[in-house]
Formats: C-alpha cells, sequence, structure tokens
C-alpha cells in the first residue's frame, strides 16, 4: 500500500514548551487512522502542523512525495489536503450551497459556476442535507453545521481528509449517524486522519491508531492492541488502572 | 423565466438600465450650466469615482486605507509629466500603472499583517511620495512644478469622470460574480477556513488593493488638466485621503453604491464651509469622522438598511414553526 | 561622531513621545492618531509658561504633566470607553478608536491653529554652547535629553517596582487574563492612556526649547511615534527607547549626508524593513 502521507520527525515548540517532540507515524492511502490521546498531548497540534495552519520546528510532512511542512495552508489546501475544525467554522453570510461551493472553488480542482453548483448539491444530498441549498447556515442545528463542513472538505476531492473532534458534541442518535457517515467515506476509499475522544467511534471506526501523550508518541498499532496497551491506559486514567 | 446571457437575473438587468438611464441624464448637465454647477459637478463626480474605487477594495476586507492621495498625485503626475509629448490616453494608463505598482508594493508589505499597519502606512504614504517627487524634482530638473495645458474643458473632465465611475461600478459588478469576488467574501466571513480551502488571502487582498489604486490613478490623472500648474503639496494633498473615507463611511461600504450617499451631502457641505469658514475645514472634518464612528458606523445606507429590516419584519406574515426534521438516516 | 551624538539627543525626546503612544496603544489598545496634537499643546503650553510668567519649560513640565494627564484622562472617559465597551473583538476598537482619534487629531488640530495661529514658533532657552567630545550642541539639547532620561528612569520605575505599574505591565500582556486576577482592567487602561498623555506632552515642552514648532505639526510626530512603537514592540518600555535611538540617529544621518528633505523617507525605510523582516517589532512576541 502506498504512503498517503508521513510524518517524521516532527517536533513544534512555542517558546519552552514542547508540545509535539520528535513524533514519527505513516498513514496508508484509504486507512481510516486515528490520532488519539488525552488532552493535552499535542493531537490537535499535530493536526495543525499538517494542515499548514502551524508550521514544524523541525522535521517533515510528506503527502506522498511531496513535502508540505512548512508550506502555507493554502498550498497544502492545493494539494489535497481539506479538514474540519474542533469549533464548527461555517461561513454565515453565504447560504449552504455556496460554503460547500467553497471548498470546490480553489482547491486542485479548481470548479466554477454550474459545475461547482452542482457538485455542491450533491454532496448537499450525500451528507443527509437535500433540498436545503439556500438555507441560512447560522440558521442551521450544530450536527447539520457540521455535516456543512465536512461536506465543504469533501468538496475538494482531498487526497487526505482531517477531521478534527468532528464528532464531538453530538448526542447519541446524532453520534451513531455521524459514525455511518464517516465509515461510508472510508468504504469510498477515502484516507482520513481522526483526532478523537469518542472511544466507541475510534473502535469501530479505525484501521489502525498513533497514541500521543504529553507530545510524545506512545503507541502505535492496530485500534484493539494499541488500545489495550498498558502505557495507553497509565496515560488516561492514571497509575491505578494500568 | 427568460434566461438572459452571462447568467444575468432580472434585478441586475433594471439596476443596468436604471444606472444608464441616470447616467445618461447626468451626461447632459454641462449642457445647461457651465459655472458654479458644472464645477460643484466636478467636484461631486470626482469624488463618486475615487470613494466608489476605494470602498472596491476597503469595503469587503475592512481594512481602511489612506493612500487615496499617493495614488492620484501619482496619476496626475504621469500626465502633468508627459503631456506636451505623448498622447493622453497613454498617460492616463501610465497613471493607472504606477498606482496600481505602487499599491502591490504596499499591500506586499502590509496586507499579510492586522489592519493596523496597513492604516499606518497608508497614513504618511502620500507625503512620503510627496517628499521623493519633490526631492527628484528638485534635484533632476529644477524645477518645482510642472505646466499643464491641453484643449480639455471643464465640461469633458465632467464626462471623463462620469464614464470612470461607471467604470468602476461595472467592474465592482464583474468582481462580485468571479471568483476573486467569492475569495472576498469567504475572507470576510473567516479568514482561517480561506486559507484552508485552498485561497492565497494576502494575494486576493493585493490584488484588490492594486485595481482599487489604479482607478484612483486613473482618476489623478484626468483630473491633471484642470489646473494650469501642478505642485506636489496639491497633487498629493493628504485632504483627499481623509475626504474618501469620510464620504465612504457617512454613506456606507457595505454595498459598492453607498458611498454615492455620503458624497453628494458631503460635497455640499464641503463647498459651503469652503467658502464661509475657510479655516475651519479641518474642525469640521474632525466633526465628521467623530460623528460617523459615534452615531452611523455603518454610514447611512447601514441605517436605512436596519429600518428596513425592521418594518420588513413588523409587516411580514407569522412565522411557521420550524419543523424538528428528524436526522435523515441513511439506508 | 558629531551626527551620532546629535542623533542620540534627539531620540532622547523622541522616546518619551513614543513611550507615551505605546502606553496608549499597548494597554490601552488605543491606536491614538491625536497623540502628536497633544506633544503640541505642550509645545505651547511651554511656550507661554515661558514668554508670559518666564517659567523655566523644565519647571513647567510640573505644570504640564498633570494637566495633560487630566486632559487625557477626559478624552478616554468620553470619547473612547465608549468605543472600548461597544468593540466585540480587538481588531474592531483598533479600527475604531483609528477613526475616533483621527477625528479627534482634526478637531484640536483645527481648534489650535484658531487659536494660536498657523505660524512657526521658538523661543531661546538653554541655547548657549555646551562642549561634549570637543563638540558644540546646543545645551538646550542636552538639558532636554537629560530630562527624558529623568522622565523615562522614573516611568521604568514605576512600571517595573510598583503594584499599580505591575498592573499595568499585565494588561498590556493580557487583558482578559489580568481581569482574572482581580485587576481593575477598565481603571488600569484609564490611567494609562492619561499617563500616556502626560509622557507625550512633556515630550512636547522639552522638544519646544529647541525646535521650532507650529500647530499642523503633529501629524508627522504621530507618524514618528507610531513608526517607533512598532519598530520596538508595541508595549515594550526598552523597545521604544530603543527604536527611538535607531530613528534619531538614521533620521540625522540622512538630514546630513544625503537630504534634510528626505528625513520621511528614512523614517520610512526603517518602517518597511521591520515590516518585511521582523513585524513584531525588536522587542515584540510574535502572535500565534
Amino acid at each position: 500500500m502506498s504512503l498517503a502521507l508521513s510524518v517524521r520527525t516532527v517536533r513544534k515548540q512555542f517558546g519552552g514548551l514542547v508540545a509535539v517532540n520528535n513524533v514519527s507515524f505513516d498513514v496508508h492511502d484509504g486507512e481510516l487512522f486515528g490520532l488519539i490521546g488525552p488532552n493535552g498531548s499535542g493531537k490537535t497540534t499535530m493536526l495543525n502542523m499538517i494542515s499548514g495552519a502551524l508550521k514544524p520546528t523541525s522535521g517533515e510532512i510528506m503527502l506522498g512525495h511531496d513535502r508540505i511542512s512548512g508550506l502555507a495552508a493554502h498550498h497544502i489546501a492545493r494539494k489535497g489536503v481539506a479538514r474540519t475544525f474542533q469549533l464548527v467554522k461555517v461561513l454565515p453570510s453565504l447560504d449552504a450551497e455556496e460554503n460547500i461551493m467553497a471548498g470546490a472553488v480553489f482547491g486542485h480542482q479548481r470548479l466554477w459556476g454550474e459545475e461547482a453548483r452542482s457538485l455542491a448539491r450533491q454532496l448537499l444530498e450525500r451528507v443527509g442535507l437535500g433540498g436545503r441549498e439556500h438555507m441560512p447556515v447560522s440558521a442551521m442545528t450544530y450536527i447539520d453545521q457540521k455535516r456543512i463542513e465536512l461536506a465543504r472538505a469533501l468538496a475538494s476531492n482531498p487526497r487526505v481528509l482531517l477531521l478534527d473532534e468532528w464528532l464531538a458534541g453530538l448526542n447519541p442518535s446524532e453520534l451513531q449517524i455521524g459514525i455511518e457517515l464517516i465509515a461510508e467515506l472510508r468504504a469510498e476509499g477515502r484516507t482520513i486522519i481522526m483526532v478523537e475522544h469518542v472511544m466507541d467511534a475510534i473502535r469501530t471506526l479505525c484501521d489502525r491508531c498513533v497514541v500521543m501523550s504529553s507530545g510524545v508518541k506512545i503507541a502505535e498499532g492496530g485500534v484493539a492492541e494499541t488500545l489495550s496497551d498498558p502505557e495507553v491506559v497509565r496515560a488516561y486514567l492514571g497509575d491505578d488502572d494500568a | 423565466m427568460s434566461e438572459l446571457p452571462f447568467g444575468i437575473t432580472q434585478k441586475e438587468l433594471r439596476i443596468g438600465i436604471g444606472i444608464a438611464v441616470a447616467a445618461g441624464i447626468a451626461a447632459l448637465l454641462p449642457l445647461f450650466d457651465q459655472g458654479y454647477y458644472l464645477s460643484l459637478s466636478v467636484n461631486l463626480m470626482l469624488y463618486a469615482a475615487l470613494c466608489t474605487a476605494w470602498t472596491l477594495f476597503s469595503g469587503p476586507t475592512h481594512y481602511v486605507s489612506l493612500a487615496s492621495a499617493a495614488f492620484f498625485g501619482l496619476g496626475t503626475y504621469a500626465v502633468a509629466l508627459g503631456v506636451e509629448s505623448i498622447p493622453f490616453p497613454i498617460l492616463v494608463a501610465f497613471g493607472a500603472v504606477a498606482a496600481a505598482i505602487l499599491a502591490g508594493l504596499v499591500g506586499a508589505a502590509t496586507l499579510r499583517l492586522s489592519g493596523v499597519y496597513f492604516v499606518i502606512f497608508t497614513l504618511g504614504l502620500a507625503e512620503l511620495v510627496r517628499q521623493v517627487v519633490t526631492w527628484a524634482q528638485a534635484k533632476f530638473t529644477g524645477k518645482t512644478g510642472l505646466y499643464v495645458f491641453t484643449d480639455f474643458r471643464e465640461m469633458h473632465i465632467f464626462w471623463m469622470l462620469l464614464a470612470l465611475t461607471i467604470a468602476i461600478f461595472i467592474t465592482g459588478w464583474l468582481i462580485n460574480r468571479s471568483r476573486l469576488g467569492f475569495a472576498m467574501q469567504i475572507i470576510g466571513n473567516d479568514e482561517t477556513v480561506a486559507r484552508h480551502v485552498g485561497i492565497d488571502t494576502a494575494r486576493s487582498k493585493i490584488l484588490l488593493f492594486m485595481i482599487s489604486g489604479a482607478f484612483i490613478g486613473i482618476a489623478g490623472a484626468i483630473c491633471a488638466p484642470r489646473y494650469a500648474y501642478i505642485q506636489p503639496p496639491s497633487a498629493f494633498n493628504p485632504q483627499i485621503s481623509f475626504l474618501v473615507v469620510i464620504m465612504a463611511l457617512l454613506g456606507g461600504t457595505k454595498r459598492l453604491w453607498g458611498p454615492l450617499v455620503g458624497v453628494v451631502p458631503f460635497i455640499f457641505v464641503m463647498d459651503f464651509v469652503a467658502a464661509r469658514l475657510p479655516n475651519q475645514m479641518p474642525i469640521v472634518m474632525g466633526i465628521a469622522f467623530l460623528a460617523i464612528v459615534y452615531f452611523v458606523p455603518n454610514g447611512v445606507t447601514g441605517v436605512l438598511e436596519k429600518a428596513l429590516a425592521k418594518w420588513k419584519a413588523r409587516n411580514a406574515p407569522a412565522p411557521q414553526a420550524v419543523a424538528d426534521k428528524p436526522a435523515e438516516v441513511r439506508p | 561622531m558629531q551626527i551620532i551624538v546629535t542623533g542620540i539627543l534627539l531620540s532622547g525626546t523622541y522616546a518619551l513621545i513614543a513611550l507615551g503612544l505605546t502606553l496608549q496603544y499597548g494597554v490601552a489598545r488605543i491606536m491614538n492618531l491625536a497623540n502628536g496634537e497633544t506633544l503640541v499643546a505642550g509645545c505651547f503650553i511651554a511656550f507661554w509658561l515661558f514668554a508670559s510668567f518666564a517659567i523655566n519649560p523644565i519647571l513647567g513640565l510640573f505644570i504640564i504633566a498633570p494637566l495633560a494627564f487630566a486632559f487625557n484622562w477626559g478624552i478616554y472617559q468620553v470619547a473612547l470607553k465608549p468605543l472600548v465597551d461597544r468593540a466585540k473583538n480587538r481588531g474592531q476598537l483598533e479600527v475604531d478608536s483609528i477613526l475616533a482619534t483621527f477625528g479627534l487629531m482634526f478637531l484640536l488640530q483645527g481648534l489650535m491653529i484658531s487659536g494660536f495661529g498657523g505660524e512657526y514658533h521658538s523661543y531661546q532657552f538653554l541655547s548657549e554652547r555646551f562642549e561634549i567630545f570637543g563638540s558644540a550642541y546646543g545645551l538646550n539639547r542636552v538639558v532636554a535629553f537629560i530630562a527624558a532620561v529623568v522622565i523615562a528612569a522614573v516611568l521604568y520605575y514605576f512600571l517595573y517596582r510598583t503594584r499599580l505599574g505591575t498592573a499595568v505591565r499585565a494588561v498590556a500582556v493580557d487583558p482578559n487574563s489580568a481581569n482574572l486576577v482581580a485587576i481593575d482592567v477598565a481603571k488600569v487602561a484609564a490611567v494609562t492612556f492619561a499617563l500616556g498623555g502626560a509622557l507625550t506632552a512633556c515630550g512636547g515642552a522639552l522638544l519646544s526649547t529647541f525646535y521650532t514648532f507650529n500647530a499642523s505639526m503633529g501629524v508627522t510626530f504621530t507618524m514618528k511615534a507610531l513608526i517607533i512603537v512598532i519598530m520596538g514592540g508595541v508595549g515594550d518600555v526598552r523597545g521604544a527607547v530603543v527604536a527611538a535611538l535607531i530613528l534619531g540617529i538614521a533620521e540625522t544621518l540622512v538630514a546630513t549626508y544625503i537630504d534634510p528633505g528626505l528625513t520621511i523617507a528614512a523614517t520610512y525605510t526603517l518602517f518597511i524593513i521591520i515590516l518585511l523582516v521582523r513585524p513584531q517589532g525588536i522587542f515584540g512576541r510574535r502572535t500565534t
């Protein structure tokens, strides 16, 4: 299997604080990869470095054969990386359709006009919001706004999709729907990296995962083995339960 | 509904025809008066062009540009330098290009940073350009000013400025429908998202600033024949920058036609003050700025739109209960 | 060598003006474009005290500083606090405060021109020779420099050795966190804004002892102060001093060797270099 994304001894330092300490891992094409760990472990910083919101202090990130670490976020986006955000970021003055078009117009496919519009409508259907093209996004529920954000990310047909705690803040039935949606995306062959806290989702969805704690990688591998690793349990729950 | 070419909507067509008619009527003005009212109208048309060009950029980005005098002066000087030997339209083009280049440089230096740097930089820009031009002129030519003699009269300048204003509106409309306009909308909503969907935010802002600056430069070039003798302090007069901002903000910058609402009354106020209380111009400008910031931060059009929204809400049919659609389950 | 010393002497006054603005912008978060008008007012009041009552400008500082403090405090409460309360985020406050102080600048300048006329003024105070390393300088410039150093030292003591000063530094770093540790941010902001105005007015009074001034020069000094503040790092006192030194020396160099008419070009070149190379300023922290 070819490598979609390769993180090589990446380090991020903010002044005296080391948020990510020489972490390496590989993500294969078509994998659903989990990036997990307790709060403050550096996983969102890691994701931000992949998407270009931050630059690594040292180390490399490769997208296929291209080096993307150090590039500006819009260059990385055009190379085929799309993401959702921890606090959902929809574009309030645009309607649902235009929000999704935003993802398609400037990515590496550079669609415009009717092409972009019809893709947006397809994706709207795909995430379960069919028929609401012209609804203002600020009037939508939280889960619907998350779906818009996901559709926007899909609109650029990314090589790697980054989901930043996309399942957070959902009630049980919404969670079920969200997990099914992601499972379908995986079945289509998408490469997805998920930063997540919801353990059920990790167990059901992910092929492999990496566990970080205090900036360091403490486990990598199949989901079952990593989650039963004593180190991982200690990181999440403390010494008594290891 | 009949399909119009280029995807123009019925509403846009109506607005377009309305503007064409208004412009046609305005164009007839010089045939009726060649003195005071024509002069006033030239000022009006000048600031209509300047404020609309300013709003092209500062409206969507909320970056307050105080650089208008610098671009204007460059346009004036482009004409003044070559008027003896080079045809007028080419000189206007030079002015536009010079202004665009300056805008590009300023933009590249400051638009990657927050709005404060931009305002400060543009504040002194006209003075900077004036100083450099004065020094260069004294050093290389030994003169302090340039003579401009053309066959253009006030009414030709009026028509040219009218044409320029219409051109700016058409450009604004085209930009709104283009990728650049879409990008600016997204940037205005959330700049982080803009970057992550692949928009080069700095480049978009710089490009828009260059277009705006070029139009201001053209206005400066068109106005050069108005004065027989051009000197740096009058060509690069900082007051131009300030007046543009006052009128544009007074009118409101959410819509491209907003500034016109501010230009028309303020030109009359300015005319009055210039005639009766010429030394109090700074005080008038100060009060105008303060009044705008405290009472009409979104301009007169902002006030009107708020009132319209309230009126609509009061007269709207009773809202239907928004049914909470059960989340659709995919089979 | 003579140029360096002249530049240093000049920079003392520049530093005071910049310190005033860096306090107003860094702590009260007000980009005060009317700062130069406070400076000009300082010039005129010092002149008036000297010409009408023969009070020398150094003593006059003790009158001018409290006056400027009270005036700026009043401006903050009446004109600027409503904007602070109304602003939804920092960016909006910055733009609003720029426009409001811009309006204030015109208003104050217009009033001063009406009151004092547009002509240039200067007066003779300690303009005898003073020798440093064998070259002659005006005693007034030297005295102004020393006074500026003293005032800056007092400011340093205030900021780093008193409770209120520490509160001021805390608000400069993060107003929200300062609020959480029981600092009355609104009061500190008002006091700091007033203090900044007092510093600038002192700078103006000292400037008037050796510089020919007029009612409309405020804008030029506002711009220089702004550029110094940004060069040094917003809210950073050491930065303002260092940047003032650089500017003072650079301006004197350009005026002597290239052309006195290109001083603004020199200032701008420094500004451009800082923006391209290190926009947060020499001592500034890069905001993520």
